[in-house]
């Protein structure tokens, strides 16, 4: 069990609290940067995969996660940022450039998003995302000039400023250093005034504005940021498809975002990656799956929504903190054995009280 | 007169998106959570309504009432095995949930071999037939439709309205524990309201049916009734089904009078253009935390 | 520097067909601690949301250092000088004491977004130094065992102790307590009554309190408004207020009861 002494502030406010912080992050960090060589050539496409999806993550923990804004249409960003770095690629942009661009144009459109959000709340503001997907999504398809319409655009290889990133090791390399990017500005909101912010907005938003916090600016800002993200996401994901197209946007899209946080753990940073861990890896363990079934269940075509749900299910309904409170209950019983009590990690029981006014 | 004939279709396609609507609203009067899995609900209502006539070759009427039945059944247990033991987490975990339930519903059905894949026709006996009344031609699919609406809508008001049992569920949804200490069986009347908001998903899709015909993916139609309930307001019955009127009528419109594509977002930007109107619907009450 | 912090005039709030205030005008002295009595339902908190801008008056105006409130957002509040405590505690569930107290600091931060987003010197800095101004208000209120414990285990008496160090860490000049005793047993009461002293007489803050416990009251008030359905009944000395006629009637009933209350007592 390691009880960290604390003798300055220094030490709640570091990222790292403690050694064993720094050697095991160290060791993931090799590994990530060694993963070229490590893994066969697929793997390492997954692995680019996990970590795009990750920045799309992180972008709606944030949101949700952090700031307690539900979002059932966070695609409609994925795309922006998609489209976008498409359309800047095909005049000649260079890729950063670009990708900046993407991030700012969704950023914007999260804004746009946002301003319903600062008068509704709850279901409402979910009901308004999941509009704006719809609309987003319909909009990609009928402006064929810059979209492509149904048919979809291509895209070719990112271009940083004449070195082509056409192989899937140097495009590996572009998404860790933007995903590092985007973890560690996260990781920086959060333990500042802004980060608070966004959980004061969470927890309670009377008290927040009596704390002297805006609330219509925070809630604009994170949609801004969530929105960003989600964007930068969505043009590595473009780069990496070399194709995209409306429908890749669609609510079944928004649906496993938020699948992937609710798995991977609302309210940490960490349940962003392991949710996206959960994403990526699930159709491969269900395709293995496939073998070990009798036929009529593994080639059935619904087996694969019928998992996710089942996941889903399973997830809400036993471990709602995700895998990440699932990993801390483990981590905890492993830290004070024997002494693991089974209610520790319990929640208190609440009773349905309305907040409604009559 | 051809305007005429776009509202009338359109009034039925709403009635059946303010039905979907309705039922989550009821569950949402009841215990303040949101269903996302009304729609699929309503697929899976018209599917054991086809089943039971072609399987077992039940006539019309005796399916619609046994699949009524078994879906209320279906509504009840689904309550009690899934939605009962996660009563106080967050409401959004509960939307999860329901988001789950219908991908585990839409995926069950699309695994049933033979039947889930293709699209099947349910044979109403008042299937393809018209009336032709001053001038107006009228499908009598539609008609069945707004007909049923109606009389569901009246019997579930005067329920809540004069019985013991919707009082008890409003009382419920305001503050469980006061209710409990009352002597109120909440977890007897949640399984009711699930139970319920089942039955007139399956009416639903029963009604439905002739229209689009059966298919795995009906359900989607349900995502439609969300911004018709929020048109409403959220937590008005009346309101759900208003809800749905409005957005049936303009889908209509602008699928005639609007370029290609209107018409897929027209209940989203109704919703949309609502929130920022009236933030909380037509007969939405104030959302305020007392402090 | 006028000797007038918080003046109310003529404050009136109506919702729908209830007038929760009515007329209601005090003056609150800086520097001292005065509290607003009445039963249940008189108004009390109604008026320190009118206060906090949560609400906006029908009529009149509430008058802070010369500035009307009506003109400021309620996020504005804070900035201006002005914190407050909750009836039922409104702290930040999922947070850490330590998190909801820096988020008491809100108001005087000094970094912008992007020198947070990548946390420079200036920041961490900053950062330093709200640790330290809320750790003194850890030591004030003895809160250094809870502070890295999830405000949502906390037992009601540590909560109500979190919620008044929240609203000192914004170091207001005016300081509302909404029922700060209410739950608390008699140890935790007079470390409270104690508290308010200090802030008074140490930090040099202005106290407006709503509050039951008259023993409290008697202890540490300078002056005390009596309200009864929105109304104000009295206003003096505690010991003006709590013998004022209309102000014993609407809490114990008509003065007659209470004088054969005492005869009978007596005899």
């Amino acid at each position: 069990m390691r009880y960290i002494f604390k003798t300055a502030y220094d030490q709640d406010i570091r990222l790292a609290k403690h050694g064993g912080h720094v050697f095991w992050y160290g060791v993931l960090m090799l590994v990530l940067v060694a993963a070229p060589w490590l893994f066969p050539e697929y793997w390492l496409a997954q692995l680019t995969f996990v970590l795009i999806y990750s920045v799309v993550g992180l972008g709606l923990m944030l949101l949700s996660g952090f700031t307690g804004l539900f979002s059932l249409g966070h695609a409609a960003f994925l795309g922006v940022g998609a489209y976008t770095q498409a359309a800047l690629t095909h005049h000649g942009v260079p890729a950063p450039i670009a990708l900046i661009a993407a991030g700012l144009f969704s950023a914007a459109a999260g804004v746009i998003v946002g301003l319903p959000a600062l008068r509704v709340k709850g279901i409402y503001l979910a009901i308004a995302t999941l509009a704006f997907g719809f609309i987003v999504e319909e909009v990609f398809a009928r402006w064929e000039r810059v979209t492509g319409g149904n048919a979809g655009i291509h895209l070719s290889a990112p271009d940083v400023f004449g070195f082509k990133l056409d192989n899937d090791v140097s495009f590996y390399f572009a998404c860790l250093v933007v995903t590092v990017l985007a973890t560690l500005a996260i990781l920086n909101l959060l333990r500042s005034p802004t980060g608070r912010a966004f959980v004061a907005i969470r927890d309670s938003e009377v008290s927040a504005q009596s704390m002297g916090i805006h609330l219509a600016r925070y809630k604009t800002l994170s949609f801004a940021i969530s929105a960003a993200l989600a964007g930068v996401g969505g043009a590595l994901y473009a780069h990496k498809l070399q194709f995209i197209s409306p429908d890749q946007f669609n609510i079944l899209q928004s649906v496993d975002l938020v699948l992937m946080i609710v798995v991977g753990g609302i309210g940490s940073v960490h349940g962003a990656f392991l949710g996206a861990i959960f994403l990526i890896t699930m159709p491969q363990v269900i395709a293995l799956g496939k073998d070990v079934l009798p036929a009529a269940i593994g080639q059935a075509p619904g087996l694969q929504g019928l998992v996710y749900g089942l996941v889903l299910i399973a997830f809400v309904l036993f471990e709602p903190q995700g895998l990440y409170g699932r990993w801390l209950k483990l981590r905890t019983y492993l830290q004070i054995f024997p002494f693991y009590r089974r209610g520790m990690f319990q929640r208190q029981k609440s009773y349905l009280k309305s907040d409604r006014l009559k | 007169m051809q305007a005429l004939q776009i509202v009338i279709s359109g009034i039925a396609q709403g009635c059946i998106y303010g039905l979907i609507a309705l039922g989550v609203v009821l569950i949402y009067k009841a215990t303040e959570t949101v269903s996302f899995a009304q729609g699929e609900l309503m697929m899976l209502g018209a599917f054991i309504g086809l089943l039971l006539m072609t399987a077992l070759g039940f006539p019309f009427w005796i399916a619609f009432a046994a699949a009524v039945v078994a879906m209320g059944a279906f509504g009840i247990a689904l309550e009690r095995l899934v939605i009962r033991p996660i009563l106080g987490q967050p409401a959004f975990s509960i939307v999860m949930l329901t988001i789950g339930i219908g991908y585990v519903a839409r995926g069950a059905i699309t695994m049933l071999p033979g039947l889930g894949t293709e699209t099947h026709t349910l044979a109403v006996p008042y299937k393809d037939q018209v009336w032709n009344a001053a001038g107006l031609v009228l499908n009598v699919e539609q008609m069945v439709i707004i007909a049923a609406t109606l009389v569901l809508s009246a019997v579930l008001y005067a329920v809540f309205k004069h019985s013991k049992v919707g009082v008890a569920m409003q009382a419920a949804s305001q503050n469980q524990l006061a209710a409990y200490y009352m002597g109120i069986p909440v977890k007897r009347l949640n399984g009711l309201v699930w139970g319920l908001a089942a039955v007139v998903a399956a009416v639903a899709g029963l009604l439905l049916a002739p229209i689009t015909f059966v298919h795995a993916n009906m359900g989607f139609i349900g995502l439609k009734a969300m911004p018709a309930a929020v048109v409403g307001g959220f937590g008005s019955l009346p309101g759900a089904l208003v809800g749905g009127l409005i957005i049936g009528v303009v889908e209509a419109m602008a699928g005639f009078y609007l370029p290609e594509g209107f018409k897929d977002i027209a209940a989203y930007v109704v919703v949309l253009v609502m929130l920022v109107v009236k933030p909380n619907g037509l007969f939405g009450e104030k959302l305020r935390k007392k402090v | 520097m006028t000797d007038l912090l918080l003046s109310a005039t003529d404050l009136s709030v109506r919702f729908g067909g209830v007038l929760a205030v009515n007329q209601v005008s005090f003056d609150v002295k800086r520097g001292e601690v005065f509290t607003l009595i009445g039963p249940n339902g008189a108004g009390k908190t109604t008026v320190f949301n009118l206060i906090s801008r949560l609400y906006t008056p029908t009529t009149g105006a509430i008058m802070f250092e010369g500035r009307n409130l009506a003109e400021h957002a309620p996020h504005d509040i804070a900035r201006l000088g002005i914190a407050r405590t909750f009836q039922n505690i409104e702290l930040f569930e999922h947070a850490s004491v330590l998190q909801n107290l820096l988020i008491g600091r809100h108001t005087h931060r000094q970094t912008g977004l992007w020198s947070e987003l990548f946390f420079t010197r200036p920041t961490r800095a900053a950062e330093i130094a709200a640790r330290e101004k809320v750790e003194q208000v850890i030591d004030l209120l003895d809160l250094q065992h809870h502070r890295e414990s999830l405000v949502a285990g906390l037992p009601y008496g540590v909560r109500k102790v979190v919620e008044l160090a929240r609203a000192l860490c914004t170091e207001p000049k005016l300081l509302l307590l909404d029922e700060p005793s209410s739950g608390l047993n008699v140890e935790e009461t007079d470390d409270m009554a104690f508290w308010i002293s200090d802030i008074r007489h140490e930090l040099g803050i202005t106290v407006l309190m709503v509050e039951h416990d008259m023993a409290l009251v008697s202890k540490v008030s300078d002056r005390v408004l009596a309200m009864n359905q929105g109304e104000v009944l009295a206003m003096g000395t505690p010991g003006e207020v709590q013998r004022h006629p209309g102000v014993v009637e609407a809490y114990l009933g008509s003065t007659d009861d209470v004088a054969s209350l005492r005869r009978t007592v007596l005899a």
